[in-house]
């Protein structure tokens, strides 16, 4: 194709002989084309273009690639020593009662009080309007029984009778008894081993109580080694008659018709075996409560945990449901045992090094840094654009008329354009910022109210360059020449005006958005821009005001300064790179 | 002149009023302010002993701060009292604004004017040998130094030295004006011990500002330099260091001085950010507290403050510009 296009040419060609200065010698190219290649020539400004190449792809098509959101969390699973469950030796009652009785409160509470340093063998006392007996079977086992009125016994003479109460059956053998007592003149009598008292009542009467087991306190405490056995150890002809065995030192004992087998280790450990040989209650003044409330001790752990506790070992391994072998910590604290266990927990990943998966480590919130600083870019550049057309716009519009009419309007405007340049920036920032913070406006309004609050605070730069380069272009033939030939004014401003201030309104933007975007992170930075969960690379450094972070976690910020400095680099290169190739003055 | 003069601080002190007028709007506009923040303390405080409720409080306070008129009666009242020399008492610090402002000034002046001279002694000489040497290697190289000096933000250069000397080398304290014992010290380590905690401060500033004066002088230099009586000074066979120093830096000066006069006022305005991060107590720093807590005297004081500077320096420039250059004189 060219060779024939030369082949054309070549018959004009090679009759005459070009002159010098003929302007066919010389290769014409476009002003935009001169703009170009001196543009090309320049090698910052190619390294300013590689950078910026290298910006919007890392930020626009590294989010895309990037295996991670922007606001995924990642979590890590960790084993800390926590504290498991803790064990007290008893030294306080408890009370099981019989079937049907119920033990007041008050009761309790007067037996508790009683009961300390009596050194008897029964204890009487009065609660609740009835006289109990705690009868002391050993050292911390008692019986409790209680006074029951049967009747009344009068006796006139020779003549006694004996009255029972409500629907009491009072057995003959029990009237005789209480009548012979009664002329006796005894207040008390004993008959098939149980106590009766007589108390003088009304005239010649006397009322005729009787007594009955209601309830026993005990310092140890039944553990039911399996769940059909958890009625046994509430039962309270079970665990009286255990307890009875065990203080005898027996090893076998009936209770309900069962005959059962008892294994003493101890005074107060021991262990119950069904006929079988099964062993299904486990005996001990130990209590093994969990810390965490809820959670559910299984009972071969609290048998192992009071086992070695019993030891006096420090440690203790337990095979758990899963059959995981569980190592387990005692430690005295005061009257308590506490159990602690390497425990498995699931954390938020914060503050994890460079590693495969995460490049370049995770933040404060558990996020993949080089995933956020992809996003980050993404509005550090979008803020960058969106603020500097918007401060175009509005300040070629008031620098163009400005410039334009020139007069009053020039006047009055470029006074506006003093008083907006006047306001100090970072005051009315700072306030613009914590209004938006108590008004707790949503990170996607507050990021477009702040390229607003940007965009207004910062076009008087532009309305000035626009007016200046109007008012001198003005004066100019060409636009004498636009007013002769009677063109609309919008028109002369837009096609004639506007493009002749173009090469320097794109030189100065361009160095404008790196500024833009140094703002932007500098607000960000303190606190006052872009929120979580949005991120940009000022809010990643931010950070960085932690100590903690400053010193130990450099993966966290210094990535995100870099960013910036190189972005704000490139702009500038190109920015300086358009003016040299803009100005025909700085020819090479 | 005069008159021109005149007529530039007419105008400054119109921009001046229209400018506080508008932060003190927008001031008057923060929701939650400092003052029910402060009632809602005071009246806790005051509970258990009966005293004034929160309402009570919230009344009081408002009417000492101006807050229970409208906007514009409050910002007359506010500007009442300035007219008079009172700024108020600052709600955060407790006491007079302006006393306050006396403790801290100096702070900030002290670093800006230590940052101003060490700037002029690297950039001028740089400026100038980046011109001689135009698109040699030590040009690239200072261009290239000056725009990453432009293109560094601020809190990243200051962690960045932070973290460099104060936690990896340990040679400066993180943090402060002056180090843990200075009240023990004799007067004169007491000097050194603050010029130690200004070195980190001062090289952060120092490297943000390099950048601007050297490309400025560069750039200034080079048209000097590109004029027809510095080949007249050439052809007539002067020294290179004279034509250098005697007429092309000497015609240099005369932009240089209207952009260090412009700079003046600005060695009170204080650097919020640098201050912030080293916890220097200049004003930069503490008006960034009193803001962040809506101290609305020391706010606005602040702010009135920085606009006075703006238009000083805007009229001192426009004042040197004439003084150094004759022929602005006679126009």
């Amino acid at each position: 194709m060219s060779e024939q296009l030369k082949n054309n040419q070549s018959p004009e060609n090679n009759g005459e002989q070009l002159a010098l200065d003929d302007g066919r010698r010389v290769k014409v190219l476009s002003p935009g084309m001169m703009v170009f290649k001196r543009f090309i020539r320049n090698k910052l400004a190619i390294a300013g273009i590689c950078i910026l190449i290298f910006m919007f792809l890392f930020s626009f098509l590294g989010g895309v690639l990037s295996p991670y959101r922007q606001d995924q969390v990642f979590y890590k699973v960790d084993a800390a020593n926590k504290e498991y469950a803790s064990a007290v030796v008893n030294t306080d009652y408890r009370f099981t009662t019989a079937d049907g009785n119920t033990l007041p409160t008050m009761v309790r509470a007067t037996f508790n009080s009683q009961v300390k340093g009596r050194e008897g063998n029964e204890i009487t006392f009065t609660a609740d309007n009835t006289v109990y007996t705690a009868v002391k079977v050993d050292d911390g086992f008692y019986l409790i029984m209680a006074g029951e009125d049967l009747g009344t016994v009068t006796v006139l003479g020779k003549i006694a009778d004996v009255k029972p109460a409500g629907n009491k059956e009072i057995s003959e053998e029990l009237k005789a008894a209480a009548v012979a007592a009664v002329q006796a003149g005894q207040s008390a009598f004993e008959l098939n081993e149980i106590t009766y008292t007589l108390t003088p009542g009304k005239a010649k009467s006397y009322n005729l109580s009787g007594m009955s087991e209601v309830a026993l306190a005990s310092m140890l405490n039944f553990d039911a080694l399996d769940a059909q056995y958890t009625g046994l150890t509430s039962n309270y002809e079970f665990c009286r008659d255990c307890e009875t065995a065990m203080h005898a030192g027996e090893s076998n004992f009936e209770s309900g018709g069962t005959a059962y087998q008892l294994e003493i280790e101890d005074e107060t450990t021991a262990t119950v075996k069904n006929a079988a040989g099964e062993e299904i209650v486990s005996v001990s003044n130990i209590i093994v409560r969990p810390v965490v409330s809820g959670t559910a001790l299984s009972a071969g752990y609290r048998e192992a945990a009071i086992e070695a506790i019993m030891d006096r070992q420090t440690a203790f391994e337990y095979v758990n449901a899963e059959g995981n072998t569980e190592k387990h910590t005692i430690q005295m604290r005061g009257n308590n045992y506490i159990i602690s266990t390497e425990q498995q927990t699931y954390l938020i990943d914060m503050y994890a090094p460079p590693s495969a998966e995460h490049l370049l480590g995770t933040d404060d919130h558990g996020m993949d840094v080089l995933t956020r600083l992809m996003y980050g870019g993404r509005i550090s550049l979008m803020v960058g654009f969106i603020v500097m057309i918007l401060e175009n716009i509005i300040g070629v519009i008031i620098g163009g008329v400005s410039g334009y009419f020139g007069g009053w309007v020039d006047t009055l405007l470029m006074r506006f354009v003093d008083l907006f340049n006047s306001i100090p920036y970072y005051p009315m920032m700072i306030i613009a910022g914590a209004i938006m913070d108590s008004l707790e406006v949503n990170p996607y309004t507050r990021l477009y109210l702040m390229m607003a609050i940007m965009g207004i605070m910062g076009w008087t730069g532009v309305a000035r360059v626009v007016r200046g380069q109007i008012l001198s272009l003005r004066e100019q033939d060409f636009m004498v020449a636009t007013e002769a030939t009677g063109i609309p004014v919008s028109r002369r401003i837009f096609r004639h005006l506007v493009p002749n201030v173009m090469p320097l309104l794109i030189v100065q933007a361009t160095m404008g958005l790196g500024g833009i975007i140094l703002t932007e992170a500098t607000l960000s930075f303190l606190g006052l821009g872009i929120k979580y969960p949005l991120a940009s690379w000022g809010s990643i450094i931010n950070s960085s005001s932690n100590i903690y972070v400053m010193t130990n976690c450099w993966y966290l910020w210094i990535p995100a300064g870099l960013l910036i400095v190189l972005t704000v680099l490139g702009f500038n290169f190109v920015g300086d790179g358009l003016r040299d190739a803009f100005d025909p003055k700085m020819k090479r | 002149m005069w008159k021109f003069i005149i007529r530039r601080i007419g105008l400054a002190i119109v921009i001046v009023f229209l400018g506080s007028f508008i932060i003190y709007g927008v001031m008057r506009a923060m929701p939650t302010s400092f003052v029910e923040a402060m009632a809602r303390q005071r009246a806790a405080a005051s509970a258990t002993t009966g005293g004034p409720t929160y309402q009570e409080w919230l009344e009081q306070l408002n009417s000492a701060y101006h807050m229970d008129t409208d906007v514009i009666s409050g910002f007359f009242s506010w500007l009442g009292g300035v007219v008079q020399g009172d700024f108020g008492v600052s709600w955060k610090y407790g006491i007079p604004v302006t006393q306050k402002f006396e403790e801290v000034i100096w702070h900030s002046f002290i670093l800006n004017i230590i940052t101003l001279v060490l700037e002029i002694a690297i950039c001028i000489p740089l400026g100038i040998q980046a011109a001689r040497h135009q698109y040699s290697g030590f040009d690239y190289g200072i261009t290239v130094f000056a725009m990453l000096c432009i293109s560094l933000p601020t809190f990243f250069l200051a962690t960045l030295l932070k973290y460099a000397f104060a936690v990896k080398l340990g040679w400066f304290d993180l943090y402060g004006f002056v180090g843990r014992y200075h009240e023990q010290l004799s007067s004169g380590q007491k000097i050194l011990d603050i010029m130690h905690h200004m070195v980190l401060p001062v090289l952060t500033l120092a490297m943000l500002s390099i950048g601007g004066l050297t490309r400025y002088t560069r750039t200034n230099m080079l048209e000097v330099l590109n004029a027809e009586y510095i080949r007249t000074a050439r052809a007539k066979g002067l020294p290179e260091k004279t034509v250098i120093n005697r007429h092309a830096f000497r015609n240099t000066l005369i932009p240089l001085v209207s952009y260090l006069s412009y700079l003046i006022p600005s060695l009170f305005s204080g650097s919020m950010i640098t201050e912030t991060l080293y916890q220097i107590p200049g004003i930069g720093y503490i008006a960034y507290d009193a803001m962040v807590a809506g101290d609305l005297p020391f706010t606005m004081f602040y702010s009135m403050f920085g606009l006075i500077l703006t238009q000083v320096s805007l009229m001192l420039a426009d004042i040197m510009y004439a003084v150094v250059d004759p022929r602005v004189r006679v126009n």
